[in-house]
């Protein structure tokens, strides 16, 4: 799995109205690689998100995935939102196999990989809740379950637990990095939470706002055996103060 | 005290104050009538009514004509609700379709319907299509343009979420729009029902050889308040048992929104 971002720009409206909102961005993620854009509010990068997930057009430059130019939204790129987006009247064992109902698989094999996939999200229990009867972690480890279980190249995270309480949401951060060790995917993370981009993802991308672009990139090569360990090791706060110090300036240099 | 409390829980149940106000207007009018001092004609007692009511239905005309106003209704309104839903969704997804239809509807939607009686009689005469013609033409433009704002509504999320699992096109709108839909559309057909039966009487008062709204200007003719009052109070109940069914079914099918 390759995907490639080149040059992409994106504006919305037109004329003297027009509005930039990305100007040249450009990455690669390759399989089983785990990577995340951090930017404040206005950096674009969910804008990013939406036209990898094929839900917007660039305006220029181009995004490829093997090769193959993204045109429209589809099943190979499987993306998790902030808000909740389960479906209100399907369960949670419903919700996970709905991705794979479209897709027209044998029931049989619905039935199976909705089972297992509730297992790795350790919601094998609630399997007949609707989704307003569980709490919004689990609704987004529902979530998860529905993207990966369409079997999509590569899964993009869209501020995932933006909405959840600081608690449920380092426990969740726990879950992903599990979930990526366990099941090997390959994911893009937008946050702009600086410390979880860097526990979970092996390379961050600082994103400037106004217009969004990238302007640093760190390979995060860190001790992840244990996530609450790695919190308060030396090097992970070094390098989440020194990233922390470049978003800041990147503020003040708007407000001045 | 124990008393008291015991009596408050009986009034916090739901249907218990509502009884309580229907039968509070029952026991005015029959101390109203029994004192003597208002005219039989004008206000008929109870007792009297219920007479006339039993008469009615022993006689089967009662039934006859609420079986015909029924069936106008349903008629009418299954024709307005089975149009109204796919060019709602039409209008709630096409912005091209909205913009075209919208301004036309939200026009018509304001005559009154009663005004296309007279229209009515003079392009189909008096048998059973002019009434049914009136219950479309009063429910339809309400019902298409409560569906168009119902699909409207629809969170983009949702239809976001289903396009990334693969999704498009007609699988979207079954398995995403129309079940988010549902109940709204359902409490659309659940409001607009009533206007559909105010006018089917409205429609058997100017002419009609059967109905309700038939019973009830014979009567007037007749001078037989009595009469007048079983009519009202038959439309009122058979109003009120369409209602609590359309309430039922979307308890039953849409459980998730309730």
């Amino acid at each position: 799995m390759h995907l490639q971002v080149s040059s992409v720009c994106k504006s919305f409206g037109y004329g003297p109205k027009a509005k930039q909102v990305l100007d040249s961005v450009s990455f690669d993620l390759h399989s089983g690689q785990f990577l995340a854009l951090v930017g404040s509010s206005g950096s674009g990068k969910s804008t990013m998100m939406r036209l990898i997930a094929g839900l917007e057009r660039p305006s220029s430059g181009e995004i490829r995935l093997d090769g193959e130019l993204i045109r429209g939204p589809g099943a190979d790129r499987g993306m998790v939102f902030q808000k909740y987006s389960l479906f209100p009247w399907l369960t949670a064992g419903q919700n996970v196999a709905f991705g794979m109902r479209l897709q027209g698989r044998p029931r049989a094999e619905v039935r199976e990989r909705t089972a297992y996939f509730l297992e790795v999200v350790g919601l094998v229990e609630s399997a007949r809740l609707l989704p307003r009867e569980l709490s919004g972690g689990m609704q987004q480890r529902v979530a998860i379950a529905r993207s990966l279980a369409a079997e999509p190249k590569v899964l993009l995270l869209d501020e995932p637990f933006g909405a959840l309480d600081l608690q449920i949401r380092e426990s969740m951060q726990e879950f992903l990095h599990r979930l990526w060790l366990q099941t090997g995917l390959t994911a893009l993370l937008i946050t702009h939470d600086l410390e979880e981009a860097l526990l979970l993802a092996q390379e961050v991308q600082i994103m400037a706002p106004r217009p969004g672009r990238i302007v640093r990139r760190v390979s995060a090569d860190l001790d992840r055996s244990s996530l609450a360990h790695l919190r308060v090791s030396q090097p992970f706060l070094a390098l989440r103060e020194e990233l922390a110090s470049c978003l800041r300036s990147l503020d003040s240099s708007l407000t001045a | 005290m124990n008393r008291w409390s015991s009596l408050r829980r009986f009034l916090a149940h739901p249907w218990v104050l509502g009884l309580v106000g229907m039968a509070t207007v029952l026991l005015i009018w029959l101390l109203t009538t029994a004192s003597g001092t208002v005219d039989k004609l004008f206000l008929p007692s109870p007792q009297a009514v219920w007479q006339a009511g039993q008469s009615q239905w022993q006689s089967g005309g009662l039934v006859k004509d609420a079986v015909a106003s029924i069936q106008r209704v349903f008629i009418g309104f299954a024709l307005s609700a089975g149009l109204a839903l796919p060019v709602g969704i039409a209008m709630g997804t096409n912005r091209t379709i909205c913009r075209l239809l919208e301004p036309l509807m939200a026009l018509i939607r304001y005559m009154p319907a009663p005004a296309f009686i007279p229209l009515l009689i003079i392009y189909f005469g008096l048998e059973e299509l002019p009434k049914v013609l009136l219950i479309f033409i009063g429910t339809f433009f309400f019902n298409t343009l409560m569906i168009m704002d119902a699909v409207k509504f629809v969170p983009s999320e949702l239809v976001e979420t289903a396009l990334t699992l693969g999704g498009r096109g007609l699988p979207i709108l079954t398995r995403v729009v129309a079940p988010y839909i549902a109940p709204q559309v359902f409490d659309t057909y659940r409001i607009n029902m009533a206007s559909a039966w105010n006018l089917v009487i409205v429609a058997e008062l100017v002419a009609a050889t059967e109905g309700l709204g038939k019973r009830i200007s014979l009567a007037q003719r007749f001078l037989r308040t009595d009469e007048i009052f079983v009519g009202l109070i038959v439309i009122g109940l058979v109003g009120l048992v369409i209602d609590l069914g359309f309430r039922f079914l979307m308890r039953k099918s849409c459980a998730w929104a309730t």
